[in-house]
């Protein structure tokens, strides 16, 4: 079949030939983030695709293997919350949803564009399984403190799940949420931070400095756990160990690598707003490829 | 005013189980009969404003009716974009509550005159501004805000304020403007607690035989479009008081329905001038010093009612 003839999905499900990709293995899903996010950033001239990739194995492993969701009852009241904080990444949870099943994956080539619900920033309204609205940083926490207070005082068993970047904890309404967390003892809150180094015009440690890191945390009280953000039985265990965790709010420090996957996007600060077109497109979409699970 | 919303709040939580107070780390002489009564349905979220804002839109989200509790200028533009984006564009039950709009704080300096905060928050889709003129308007105010659904802003002013209604607000609806004396030669319309003073001016016109209608808006947004239209086919004056910045608040409100409207009926508006407060003393000195206490209102009145 021809390459223009091709639907969307058709397309970016081609890798695996005539089989169904298996995603409920974070493997395969981290994959299709990353598959998803080139085209989705294709597509729409988007920015934000370092951050995308950044981010796939940790939004894999949380839709395969921690969140308690459904895609059939999105609203389902036990489910646990989880917020994207940097929502500049929201390809990322969009592709996610979709390969689960909460909404058509075909709709993602709409990210972007003219009268469409999946804004660049992760958007709540009209998008079954997107918990809370971001794209200013530095409000996730807080939100995500105020749900987990709200299952305490209601004595429900769900839990919250909020995701940071680390060029985000620059902004001080994090830490205040973090001294509130620790002082209300909010076991059932755990934050991850996708730990790349790196923020919009530089490295942090050129920026504002974040180092010690896990240590900032641990000294305001938190259950810090440090783990490769790339290795998703390490993250699926990481969160297990969460879940174990009593009296504190568990910081999940995901080390990752801004870009991963493609070997000219990583660790290059260029890729936090260029977008993949021409030769580029074409080498990324070949180095993603040859890693198909 | 304060006082008579921790009694009307208390009332409230009493049937609501849901109901959430957050405060910012003040209301010590205020909210302390809550917290005594309530220990469960109160927190304190410290001196974080946007962090408690955040926290209010978490909570609210999961079901509960949140109020966030501050002074001045810390609950509204410490945290405007909490507002903004956590609570109303989220539908969130967020329930903002400042004590000390205007001039309450005029000794302690500019940082704590609360003179721009209703225009901030009017501009914000979704969120409803009420701007009660007195205890009695507070009492009739809370029980329909907390049934108002998503984010709110409520101004109060000090403790203490005298009522200036002579018997309870019952059944007032949300959005209907209050007439607290009928006139036939000028409109004098107040919103917030500088009703006492455009009460004390309509006295001192009196005096000089003009007859002022006075009417109270508890809220700004909406604002009660008929009755101002109602108003702009009696009268050929309308004035506005306010104790806040003449740019973008009660005054503006009533502009943009006049405006519409386009009758010839000639709106002035008394507030805060353009600028920052960089003078101190106490409310009613500073409402003096910056021309809207009663005897400037009549003043300015009488002087528009001559041009």
């Amino acid at each position: 079949m021809a390459e223009t003839e091709m639907t969307y999905t058709e397309k970016t499900h081609a890798a695996f030939g005539a089989k169904q990709p298996d995603t409920s293995d974070p493997r395969v899903l981290a994959w299709l983030i990353r598959r998803h996010g080139l085209e989705m950033t294709h597509l729409s001239r988007g920015s934000h695709i370092g951050a995308i990739f950044s981010l796939a194995e940790v939004m894999a492993v949380l839709y395969t293997r921690v969140l308690n969701v459904d895609p059939a009852n999105p609203k389902m009241e036990t489910r646990d919350r989880m917020i994207l904080s940097k929502g500049h990444a929201g390809a990322a949870v969009y592709a996610a949803l979709a390969e689960r099943g909460f909404f058509p994956v075909e709709e993602l080539k709409t990210h972007y564009a003219n009268g469409s619900r999946l804004s660049g920033h992760v958007s709540h309204k009209g998008i079954p399984g997107v918990e809370f609205s971001t794209g200013s940083l530095g409000h996730g926490l807080p939100v995500a403190v105020g749900m987990a207070m709200a299952a305490k005082m209601d004595k429900k068993n769900h839990r919250v799940y909020v995701v940071l970047g680390d060029g985000e904890c620059d902004e001080g309404s994090n830490w205040e949420a973090a001294l509130q967390a620790n002082q209300y003892g909010l076991d059932n809150l755990v934050a991850v931070i996708d730990h790349n180094r790196m923020q919009s015009l530089d490295f942090c440690e050129n920026t504002l400095s974040l180092a010690p890191f896990a240590e900032k945390w641990r000294a305001f009280g938190w259950h810090v756990i440090e783990v490769d953000g790339h290795d998703t039985d390490a993250l699926t265990a990481a969160f297990m160990q969460a879940k174990e965790n009593k009296g504190k709010p568990t910081m999940i420090v995901a080390v990752t690598t801004k870009g991963k996957g493609v070997s000219f996007m990583e660790n290059n600060i260029l890729w936090h707003y260029r977008t993949p077109q021409g030769e580029e497109y074409e080498a990324a979409l070949k180095e993603l490829e040859a890693q198909r699970p | 005013m304060r006082d008579a919303f921790t009694r009307a709040l208390m009332r409230e939580a009493a049937k609501d189980p849901k109901l959430t107070l957050i405060t910012g780390d003040l209301g010590f002489g205020v909210l302390r009969p809550f917290w005594e009564t309530y220990p469960d349905q109160f927190i304190n979220a410290g001196i974080a404003e946007q962090a408690m804002t955040g926290m209010a839109a978490g909570l609210a989200r999961e079901g509960h009716t949140v109020l966030t509790y501050s002074i001045g200028n810390f609950p509204t533009l410490r945290c405007i974009e909490q507002i903004r984006n956590d609570c109303a564009y989220h539908d969130a039950n967020v329930k903002v509550v400042c004590v000390g709009g205007g001039f309450v704080y005029g000794s302690l300096g500019m940082s704590h005159h609360a003179t721009e905060d209703m225009a901030l928050m009017r501009a914000l889709p979704g969120v409803t501004v009420f701007t009660p003129g007195d205890p009695a308007e507070v009492e009739a105010i809370v029980p329909v805000m907390l049934r108002t659904p998503g984010t709110c802003y409520l101004r109060l002013g000090r403790g203490g304020e005298p009522m200036v209604h002579t018997a309870p607000v019952e059944n007032w609806q949300l959005g209907k403007a209050l007439t607290l004396r009928h006139g036939k030669d000028v409109a004098l319309l107040s919103a917030g607690g500088i009703l006492t003073q455009t009460v004390s001016a309509a006295d001192m016109l009196a005096q000089q035989g003009i007859d002022a209608e006075v009417v109270s808006f508890p809220t700004i947004k909406p604002i009660d479009a008929d009755k101002i239209a109602e108003l702009a086919g009696r009268f050929r004056h309308i004035v506005t008081v306010e104790e806040h910045s003449v740019v973008g608040g009660f005054g503006s409100a009533v502009s943009e329905v006049l405006g519409e409207l386009g009758t010839g009926c000639r709106l002035h508006r008394i507030g805060m001038p353009d600028i920052y407060s960089c003078i101190v003393g106490t409310q009613q000195y500073l409402r003096g010093e910056y021309g809207l206490d009663d005897k400037a209102i009549c003043e300015k009145t009488l002087q528009w009612m001559k041009a």
